[in-house]
């Protein structure tokens, strides 16, 4: 057991000599590395904000329910019944009802309407119901819509579903995109371990010989290479979260602005704790990943 | 002990370096191999050391047999042996010290033990003094008593030789030579390859004389 424990110290210890004793060549892996990982994590990061931020926009969760014109407060209250059996049934279902006079009021707040809407011989707004589903989906909503719309004396459903439709595809495509390019990125610094590892077996390739011969067994000779690409990748993965946040950080400001411009509070976040994690751990994975490939290899070659 | 029945190494080629050898090397006996050149005295210690494996016929080292014994267990026998190759096999990226360490890092003992069991190695063959000196550093007779404590540093039961004086002036062989009666006579089996014939006055050993792979 503390040989076991032994032999694990001494391999890292000698994956981190092998490490700092070529910090040009070292440091230009790492850049490698931790670039191929900024790239999906910032995607990453950028789209959990767009999703975020469509989330939030308002209307994507709404729809608007306008009853006929003719229609008597009856018909509405058969209307708010029916709302209330669904929500019985399936819950997680608010709504609203906006009498027709209440909206009157409100256009003829909107400037440049109470002129107009004092000339009107008669109220034309119908009543309506503001129903908001917990459940935003947009496949939900529109099959709510369709149900809502069937029912007697109404007149009109709007939903702002064409939109979030169209943007949750495009979340939809996003994330399919980030998937390549992260998968596209996790092979990049496979290769990029598979080669360090590679030079680093033929530069050893006489201690690898000696070692062989007086006993060493192959986990012996292999391991300090694991920890090597181990190592290198999880330290890749800290610069590329270093990059992120540093990028994060100058964005901050002008998106804060930008939001502020449009009447909304937006800041940008990120998972820190998380996705450093992740970072740190999926380029430790990708780095054994080279290693061992590279290793199994690179080893048949040196004999 | 060490035994050998009609054991013979044919390289891949065909070149039979070792053909029908039969011998005995008891526990605490100093043995010698002497030959021509290319007689097959590197092939034979290889063969001991499960470096190279016999073709067929069979070896056996502290009752285990070499020719059959499974792949993943030759590391553990390799252990037994301290090796000394002919063409030394010094690490040149490294200290004295650190070469001397190589063994007992594989064993896998602490780094305190290793270091201190090293440079008892290293004051043995009269090279503590240089310790942190790299081997290219080093004279050829230093080189040689280097490998010599890489050899020994790991405590092993059979020391093996091959031409551990090849270069060296008289002197320096004898003082070599020295060292390996020292650790015949703590009970250590000596294997030692040499065509240097005046060997054996000095140490009487069992011999073992090879012409064009064959036992005379
Ligand atoms: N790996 C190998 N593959 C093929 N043939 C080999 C190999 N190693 C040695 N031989 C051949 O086997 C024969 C014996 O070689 P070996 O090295 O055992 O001789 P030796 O007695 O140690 O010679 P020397 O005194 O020159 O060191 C030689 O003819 C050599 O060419
Ligand atoms: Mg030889």
């Amino acid at each position: 057991m503390s040989a076991w424990l032994t032999q694990h110290r001494a391999a890292l210890a000698a994956a981190f000599r092998r490490l700092s004793s070529a910090p040009l060549s070292t440091l230009l892996s790492l850049l490698a590395i931790g670039i191929a990982l900024t790239l999906p994590a910032a995607g990453y990061v950028l789209l959990d904000n767009l999703r975020e931020l469509g989330n939030r926009a308002s209307g994507v969760k709404q729809i608007s329910v306008f009853m006929d014109i003719g229609a008597s407060r009856k018909d509405s209250n058969d209307i708010e019944n029916r709302l209330r059996e669904i929500n019985k049934l399936s819950g997680n279902l608010n709504w609203r009802f906006v009498p027709r006079e209440e909206a009157l009021q409100r256009l003829q707040k909107t400037e440049g309407m109470a002129e107009i809407v004092a000339s009107l011989p008669r109220n034309p707004l119908p009543d309506a119901f503001i129903v908001e589903p917990q459940d935003s989906e947009p496949a939900a909503l529109e099959a709510l819509g369709q149900t809502l719309s069937a029912w007697p004396k109404v007149a009109h459903v709007q939903l702002d579903s064409a939109w979030a439709k169209r943007f949750s595809a495009f979340l939809r495509l996003g994330r399919l995109a980030l998937t390549l390019l992260a998968g596209l990125f996790a092979a990049g610094l496979v290769a990029v371990t598979f080669n360090t590892i590679r030079l680093q077996v033929m530069a050893q390739a006489a201690e690898i010989e000696v070692a062989r011969m007086i006993g060493a067994t192959d986990a012996f000779i292999r391991r300090p290479f694991y920890y090597y690409g181990a190592l290198q990748g999880a330290l890749g993965g800290l610069l590329a979260a270093a990059l992120v946040l540093g990028g994060l950080r100058l964005l901050a400001a002008p998106v804060s602005e930008l939001a502020t411009l449009y009447g909304a509070a937006f800041t940008l976040h990120a998972p820190l704790g998380q996705g450093i994690a992740a970072l740190t751990l999926g380029g430790a994975l990708l780095g054994w990943l080279g290693a061992q490939l590279s290793v199994s290899l690179s080893l048949r070659q040196v004999g | 002990m060490i035994v050998a029945s009609n054991l013979t190494k044919r390289y891949p080629g065909g070149l039979e370096a070792v053909r029908d050898v039969s011998f005995t090397i008891k526990s605490g006996q100093m043995a010698l191999i002497s030959g021509h050149s290319g007689a097959g005295k590197t092939t034979l210690v290889k063969l001991m050391a499960s470096i190279e494996r016999p073709t067929s016929g069979s070896l056996v080292v502290n009752g285990q047999n070499l020719a059959t014994l499974r792949t993943s267990a030759l590391p553990y026998v390799r252990r037994h042996f301290g090796l000394i190759f002919q063409d030394q096999k010094l690490l040149f990226d490294r200290s004295a010290l650190d070469n001397v360490l190589l063994p007992l890092n594989i064993a896998g003992l602490s780094r305190r033990d290793a270091i201190r069991r090293a440079q008892a190695a290293l004051d043995k063959v009269g090279l503590l003094p240089r310790e942190k000196a790299n081997p290219i550093a080093l004279s050829g007779g230093e080189q040689q008593r280097l490998a010599i404590a890489r050899a020994v540093v790991n405590r092993p039961t059979v020391l093996l030789a091959d031409e551990p004086t090849a270069n060296l002036d008289a002197e320096s062989a004898s003082a070599i030579l020295d060292l390996f009666i020292d650790f015949h006579r703590v009970g250590v089996t000596v294997v030692l390859a040499t065509h240097d014939q005046s060997w054996i006055e000095r140490c009487h050993p069992n011999v073992l004389r090879l012409d064009h792979g064959r036992l005379l």
